[in-house]
C-alpha cells in the first residue's frame, strides 16, 4: 500500500504572550491508501494542531514553522507528490472540502444556523463541482424533458456550456450584476440541491427531501453530526479528518456514527485520519495508529499491536489508566500532569512522568526508530517491558 | 457488602419543568424530565446512574440534594444510619433555611461536572475551602486553616497550593479542589454529577482512586452520575440505568454488565468501544433518536427505538419488576429479552 499523505518533521509554534508554545516538535507520520489512521492523545498533545497544520489553518499567533505536508493524490503508485505546506492559498482553497475534508468536533459551531441544511450541503458542489453539474444541466437540456422555447434553450445551453469551462470568468461576474438574469444560476442550486439530497439519504437519514429544508436547530446532536459528515464527504475526499467526530455524542448515537463510518470505509471512499482521546473508539475503527503526548509522536503501530504489545511506556500507562470492561483491580494512574508547553522538559519530554526513565532521558530526546516490522517508538527504554 | 441501613429513600420522585407559550405565557405543557423514579440508596454505597443526555440523571441528582424542589415525591434522609422515625426527615419540601438548621444540608454535598466554572474564579483555593467550614463549624481561623491544609493533603495537593487561585491549576487538581470543598463539611452522601467527563483519561484514573479511597476512609455513600459506563462499572456497586426520566434497570455492577435484561441495557453495553482487541459482541445500534420528553410515546417509553417492541409495548407501560435477585427490569419481555437478544443478534455476551 502507498502513503496518501506523508507529514515529515512537522513544527508549530504558537506566539502567545506567556511564551513561545512548542505545540508540535518534529511530527512525522504517514497516512497509507484507503486505511484509517488514528491519533490518539490527551487534550494539548497536539492532536488537532496536527489536523489544522495539514489543512493549513492554524490560526494567528500558530505558525508552522518547518516540515513538509506531503500528499499524493495520484492512486496508489504515489506519482505526483504536493507539499501542501509550500502551495499557494488558491490551490489550499480549491484543495480544502475537495481533496482534503475535515470534520470538527462541534456540530452546533460547524454548521451555520441561518442557512438550510440543504445549502449547507449544496455548498461544497457548487464550490468544487460546477463543471459536472453544468454538465448533467447540458445533457437534461438536450434530452428535452423541460422544453423551454427554442431561444431560451439556446441561451440557457450558452451560458451552461460557458460556466462548464469557466464558471469564475467576468462575464459571470457582470452576469450577476443585471437583475433578472442574475438569477441564471437557479437550475445549478436545484442540481446541487438533489446531489446534496440523495446524498443525505445515503448517510441513513430518514426522509432526505424534508431535511434539506430544515435548519441546524431542528436536528438532533446525532443528525446533525451526520449532516456535518455528508459536507464532508461531498466531494468525495481522498482524506477525511475526523477531529473529535464522536467525543460529544452519546453512546448509542457514538455507535450509529461509527458504523456510519465502518460502512463508508467498506465502500471505499477514502482514507481517513481519526483524531480522538477514547481508546475504544480507535480500538473499533482504526487500521493504524499514532499516540501523541505533549507535541510529540511516541509510538506508531498497527491497532492491534499498540493494544497488546505497546512499547512506549506513555502507551502503556495510558492503557492501563482506562478502565476495562473486565476491570477488577485498581486502575493504575498516571503521576503527575501534563507539562506544559511553553517550557516543556528538557529531553524525552514525558520523562518526569515516566516509570522507566533512564538518566539519558533527562537531556536528549529520543528519535523515533523502527523497532520492528511497522512498529515504530520514540523510546530510550522501549525494551523494557 | 455495604451495611443494609438506608441512607436516602426516592419515592415516586417527580420533577416537570414548565414551557410557556402564547400571548399570557401560560404554562402550555411540561417537560417531563424526572417521571416517577423509586429508589433506596444505602449507607457506604455507590450507585451509578447512567443513560443518554436528557434522561434526567442531571436532575435526579439535583433533586436530592435539594437544588431545586422537585414537583412531586418524597426523598427521604435517614440521619445516623438509623431507621426509627425520629431520625427520618422527608426533605423533598423543606425550605433552604430548614435544610440547614436541621443539619441536613452538610451532610449532603456535590461535586460539578466541569471544575473551571464550579469554582469561584475571584476566591483563592483557600477561601474556596473554607467556605463551608465557616458555614457549617465554628472552628478558630488558625483551626480553620490546619484543617484546609488538612483537606488539601487528603485530595493530593499541599499547603503550597494555599494561596493561589483556580485558573493556575489543571483540571485534575481543580477537580480535586472541588472534591476537597464538597468533604470539608464532613458529609454523608455526595453527588458526583459527571466528575470525570472534563478530564483527560489519564488524570481521570487520578480521580477515580482518589473518590475510591475517600470512600473507604469516611464511609460515604456516593451517587455516581455519568454517561460513561465502564468508569461507572469500575467505581459503583450498583446501577441505575435511566432512559427518558425513568429507570429502567437496576441491579448489582456484576450483574447488570453479566446478564443485562432491558433491551436499552444491551443497546448501551454492546455500543461501549471497548479499548483493546477483546471479543466483542454485535453491536446493536439504536435507530433515531431519543424522543423528545414533552411528549413521551405511550406505553414503553423505549419501544419506539426497542428492536424487539411489540404490540402491548405501545400500549401498556411496564414496571419495574424484580426479575432476579435484587435485579430489576421495566420491561414487558422480562427475562426472555436475552434470549431475543441472542435470536438477533449473535451470541457475544
Amino acid at each position: 500500500m502507498g502513503n496518501i499523505l506523508e507529514i515529515k518533521n512537522l513544527v508549530v509554534n504558537f506566539y502567545t504572550y506567556e511564551g513561545v508554545v512548542k505545540a508540535l516538535n518534529d511530527v512525522s507520520f504517514s497516512v497509507d491508501h484507503g486505511s484509517t489512521f488514528g491519533l490518539v492523545g490527551e487534550s494539548g498533545c497536539g492532536k488537532s494542531v496536527t489536523a489544522r497544520a495539514i489543512m493549513r489553518i492554524i490560526q494567528e499567533p500558530g505558525r508552522i514553522e518547518s516540515g513538509q505536508v506531503i500528499l499524493y493524490p495520484e492512486t496508489v503508485d504515489g506519482n505526483g507528490s504536493v507539499d501542501l505546506l509550500k502551495q499557494s492559498e488558491a490551490y489550499m482553497e480549491d484543495l480544502r472540502g475537495n481533496q482534503i475534508s475535515m470534520i470538527f468536533q462541534e456540530p452546533n459551531a460547524a454548521l451555520n444556523p441561518i442557512m438550510s441544511i440543504g445549502d449547507q450541503v449544496a455548498e461544497s458542489f457548487l464550490f468544487h463541482q460546477k463543471q459536472i453539474l453544468c454538465e448533467t444541466i447540458l445533457s437534461e437540456l438536450s434530452d428535452g424533458q423541460h422544453r423551454p422555447s427554442k431561444a431560451v434553450l439556446m441561451c440557457l445551453k450558452t451560458i451552461y456550456g460557458k460556466a462548464a469551462d469557466d464558471g469564475d470568468s467576468f462575464f459571470f461576474k457582470l452576469l450577476g450584476s443585471v437583475p433578472f438574469l442574475r438569477n441564471w444560476d437557479r437550475r445549478l442550486k436545484s442540481v446541487a440541491i438533489r446531489r446534496a439530497v440523495s446524498l443525505i439519504g445515503k448517510l441513513g437519514i430518514p426522509q432526505p427531501e424534508r431535511i434539506v429544508n430544515l435548519y441546524p436547530h431542528n436536528l438532533s446532536g446525532g443528525m446533525k453530526q451526520r449532516i456535518v459528515i455528508a459536507i464532508g464527504l461531498a466531494s468525495n475526499p481522498l482524506l477525511l479528518i475526523a477531529d473529535e467526530a464522536t467525543s460529544n455524542l452519546d453512546v448509542t448515537i457514538q455507535a450509529q456514527i461509527l458504523e456510519l463510518l465502518k460502512i463508508l470505509k467498506k465502500d471505499g471512499i477514502s482514507s481517513i485520519l481519526l483524531i480522538t482521546h477514547d481508546l475504544g473508539v480507535v480500538a473499533e475503527t482504526c487500521d493504524r495508529v499514532g499516540v501523541m503526548y505533549a507535541g510529540n509522536i511516541c509510538e506508531i503501530a498497527d491497532v492491534r499491536e499498540v493494544f497488546e504489545a505497546p512499547l512506549h511506556p506513555y502507551t502503556r500507562a495510558l492503557l492501563k489508566s482506562v478502565p476495562k470492561i473486565n476491570q477488577d483491580d485498581r486502575l493504575a494512574s498516571i503521576p503527575g500532569n501534563v507539562p506544559n508547553l511553553v517550557n516543556p522538559p528538557s529531553g524525552c519530554r514525558f520523562h518526569p512522568r515516566c516509570m522507566a526513565a533512564l538518566p539519558i532521558c533527562r537531556h536528549e530526546a529520543p528519535a523515533l526508530v523502527n523497532a520492528h516490522g511497522r512498529h515504530l517508538v520514540a523510546c530510550h527504554n522501549s525494551s523494557v517491558a | 457488602m455495604y451495611s443494609q441501613n438506608k441512607i436516602l429513600e426516592l419515592r415516586n420522585l417527580k420533577k416537570y419543568y414548565p414551557v410557556y407559550g402564547g400571548v399570557l405565557r401560560r404554562v402550555k405543557n411540561h417537560v417531563k424530565a424526572l417521571d416517577g423514579i423509586d429508589l433506596d440508596i444505602y449507607r457506604g454505597e455507590c450507585v451509578g446512574v447512567v443513560g443518554e443526555s436528557g434522561c434526567g440523571k442531571t436532575t435526579a441528582s439535583k433533586a436530592i440534594v435539594r437544588l431545586h424542589t422537585p414537583t412531586a415525591g418524597r426523598i427521604l434522609f435517614h440521619r445516623n444510619g438509623r431507621d426509627d422515625g425520629e431520625s427520618i426527615t422527608d426533605i423533598s419540601r423543606l425550605k433552604r433555611g430548614a435544610l440547614k438548621r436541621k443539619g441536613i444540608r452538610e451532610k449532603l454535598q456535590m461535586v460539578f461536572q466541569d471544575p473551571s466554572t464550579s469554582l469561584n474564579p475571584r476566591m483563592l483555593v483557600k477561601h474556596i475551602i473554607t467556605e463551608p467550614l465557616r458555614e457549617y463549624t465554628d472552628l478558630s481561623s488558625r483551626e480553620m486553616e490546619n484543617r484546609v491544609v488538612e483537606l488539601l493533603n487528603m485530595v493530593g495537593l499541599s499547603k503550597t497550593h494555599l494561596m493561589r487561585y483556580p485558573h493556575e491549576f489543571s483540571g485534575g487538581q481543580r477537580q480535586r479542589i472541588a472534591v476537597a470543598r464538597a468533604i470539608a463539611s464532613h458529609p454523608e452522601f455526595l453527588v458526583l454529577d459527571e466528575p470525570t467527563s472534563a478530564l483527560d483519561v489519564s488524570v481521570q484514573a487520578q480521580i477515580l482512586n482518589l473518590l475510591l479511597s475517600l470512600r473507604d476512609k469516611f464511609n460515604l455513600t456516593y451517587l455516581f452520575v455519568t454517561h460513561h459506563l465502564l468508569v461507572v462499572k469500575y467505581i459503583s456497586t450498583r446501577i441505575v440505568v435511566m432512559y427518558l426520566g425513568k429507570i429502567v434497570e437496576m441491579s448489582g455492577t456484576k450483574d447488570l454488565f453479566a446478564t443485562p435484561f432491558h433491551p436499552y441495557t444491551f443497546a448501551l453495553l454492546s455500543g461501549i468501544p471497548i479499548p483493546g482487541s477483546e471479543q466483542r459482541m454485535k453491536r446493536i445500534v439504536l435507530s433515531g433518536d431519543v424522543p423528545n420528553p414533552l411528549n413521551p410515546p405511550r406505553g414503553c417509553r423505549f419501544h419506539t427505538r426497542c428492536p424487539f417492541a411489540f404490540k402491548q409495548c405501545g400500549d401498556e407501560e411496564p414496571g419495574l419488576e424484580e426479575i432476579a435477585p435484587g435485579h430489576f427490569s421495566a420491561c414487558h419481555l422480562k427475562s426472555r429479552s436475552r434470549q431475543k437478544v441472542r435470536d438477533k443478534f449473535g451470541n457475544g455476551m
